[in-house]
């Protein structure tokens, strides 16, 4: 290997990192369905699977909540082969030393990954199933950036002259959201994970009021009068609580994501590329308030339930490469640092 | 021969101690109208478990006949420490069209449950203490063995669910002592062979009792002497 060498677009690598990115977003809703059917538990043993072996369980036993534990396990072992391939590959292909050892964290995180959801179900902790949710989708936030860093459009990036800079007080707001949306992620996981249902079942307002009464004779009511077919455990006022500050980080992500159209609007103009992809950020934003609303109208079905996990974690990789792109813009980021050779016709090999 | 004395005084004792005991009995009524029961559009849905059924299931939290006779409400004396769970028969939850029969059932510390599953498909038993019993989660194939388990402490409405259908529950209440009863269809309930004394009778439904996390029932005092012991009680639903 040569680390010294200028990097080259590696275009099989590339999309090698989209394919790794797309599996885990799959992988991200195949999870998202097993919590969103409550088929976490399904599956008693692991890492086998009613005692066979995980790829030699016979697929006339998938049925029920079965079907939506063993995919997703599955589909796992896919996305953690992916993975390691990808680090690998990384480690002897890129140049760049920090891009090697983020091939490294992620085949670390989706092995912690998988230990932590085979631990969930062998010591029984359901609560080990938050952290689980909200390190994928960190996890999916790293593969989306191991795919944009290789890809053409950040090497460019890096490597030409800076025509507009972004503020350092732009870029620390797009981050102040990104990070507001990534601690939504986690109340909604914490919520998911309460097998309670919704501890709110009306929207706009919240159980008839604007801001809902927590009284345990209150709680009380509500419980009593909840009939629930699948998520029959009994709300907390603390669980309320937790869905009205959802609904009011909502509404400050969305004004957040509005500003930030709109001051990139003003600074670069319409045809920018940040300014586009902040106007696909708002896009998602309302999807998912729609999708938030729907999950509540539709007493949290199942397949509206995950695409609102999935679309959040759309907005959170949004975010993310917004970062990513303002950084890469920023004067300070050159081709020293980031080590580029522009080439019209890409090599399909690396360098090294 | 003198084993044989042995058994006969025991017998005696015990005969004696019956003597001087009596039963606790009453109905249980619901006033009030409770929200519709949902139909578990799930189990209909699932080709296998559907056909198990001619009718269309529905969740049972309020049990309740036309009269407002409730059923399914747990009703206990506050003894702890006289458990003979180990010595009695064990109590059977069964897994029968997908549903769990009981859905409230109520056990003695120490006393075996064996849980059935009579339903041509794979069920995982999986049961979530709140009051520091093991939690267990088990496979049980379709014509697999019978599980056993056991309860060290008293807990109010142990949940036991099915993850591969996830609108299974039932609900295991464990009691410190033999002296409880689970209300029926007709909302009666009766504690037989109540030793002579004054206790604390509390009667507890899984959605009517539940304040926060905890249940609280509805109490009376009742003094137990030679005679039969009536004590209704009245839930309502606001």
């Amino acid at each position: 290997m040569n680390k010294t060498a200028p990097l080259k677009f590696n275009r099989p690598l590339h999309w090698f990192a989209v394919l790794t990115a797309v599996a885990t977003f799959l992988l991200l809703g195949a999870g998202g369905l097993v919590t969103s059917h409550e088929a976490g538990m399904s599956v008693p043993d692991w890492p086998n699977s009613y005692g066979y072996n995980m790829f030699a369980f016979p697929i006339s036993k998938w049925t029920g909540g079965i079907f939506y534990e063993h995919t997703h396990r599955l589909w796992a072992t896919v996305v953690g082969s992916m993975t390691t391939i990808l680090a690998v590959w990384l480690w002897l292909k890129d140049a760049r030393k920090w891009m090697t050892w983020l091939g490294v964290a992620a085949f670390f995180g989706v092995v912690a990954q998988g230990v932590l959801g085979g631990l969930r179900v062998t010591l029984k902790m359901d609560g080990l199933g938050v952290f689980h949710g909200v390190i994928a989708q960190a996890f999916f936030g790293l593969v989306c950036a191991l795919a944009f860093f290789t890809s053409r459009f950040w090497l460019n990036l890096a490597a030409q002259t800076k025509p507009s800079p972004v503020r350092r007080g732009l870029r620390s707001h797009v981050l102040f959201v990104t990070v507001l949306i990534f601690l939504q992620l986690i109340l909604g996981a914490t919520m998911r994970h309460q097998h309670a249902g919704l501890s709110i079942s009306d929207f706009p307002l919240a159980h008839g009021q604007i801001w809902p009464d927590t009284s345990p004779t209150a709680i009380a009511h509500y419980n009593a009068q909840r009939i629930e077919v699948m998520n029959e455990g009994p709300i907390t006022a603390f669980q309320v609580v937790l869905q009205m500050v959802h609904r009011l980080v909502a509404l400050f992500i969305f004004l957040g994501v509005a500003a930030a159209v709109g001051i990139a609007l003003k600074r670069f103009g319409k045809k920018d590329s940040l300014t586009r992809l902040a106007w696909f950020w708002l896009a998602l934003i309302l999807v998912q308030i729609g999708l938030g609303i729907e999950t509540i109208w539709s007493n949290k079905a199942a397949d509206i339930a995950t695409a609102h996990v999935l679309v959040g974690a759309l907005s959170l990789v949004t975010g993310v490469l917004w970062c990513l792109i303002a950084f890469g813009r920023s004067p300070h980021v050159s081709a020293a640092e980031s080590p580029v050779v522009l080439d019209a016709q890409p090599a399909l090999a690396g360098n090294k | 021969m003198k084993l044989s004395g042995l058994s006969l005084l025991v017998a005696a004792l015990a005969t004696v101690s019956l003597a001087h005991s009596a039963d606790i009995s009453g109905v249980i009524t619901l006033k009030g109208t409770p929200p519709a029961e949902a139909e578990l559009t799930p189990l209909i849905e699932d080709p296998t478990c559907g056909s198990l059924h001619t009718d269309k299931p529905t969740t049972h939290f309020y049990a309740v006949d036309a009269k407002g006779d409730l059923a399914d409400v747990v009703v206990s004396l506050n003894v702890v420490g006289k458990s003979t769970g180990a010595t009695v028969a064990p109590a059977v939850l069964d897994q029968n069209g997908c549903i769990y029969l009981p859905g409230i059932i109520a056990v003695q510390t120490g006393q075996k449950l064996v849980v059935k599953n009579s339903d041509p498909c794979i069920h995982n038993v999986h049961s979530i203490s709140t009051a520091g019993n093991t939690d267990h989660n088990d496979a049980q194939m379709q014509g697999g063995t019978d599980l056993t388990y056991t309860f060290d402490k008293p807990e109010d409405f142990l949940k036991f669910q099915c993850d591969v259908h996830g609108w299974m529950k039932a609900w295991v209440t464990v009691v410190d002592s033999p002296y409880f009863a689970v209300s029926d269809k007709n909302g009666k309930f009766i504690i037989k062979n109540v030793p002579p004394g004054k206790y604390t009778l509390t009667a507890k439904h899984r959605k009517l009792s539940l304040v926060g996390t905890t249940y609280k029932g509805l109490e009376q005092s009742v003094e137990v002497a030679d005679k039969n012991v009536t004590a209704n009680f009245t839930f309502e639903v606001k």
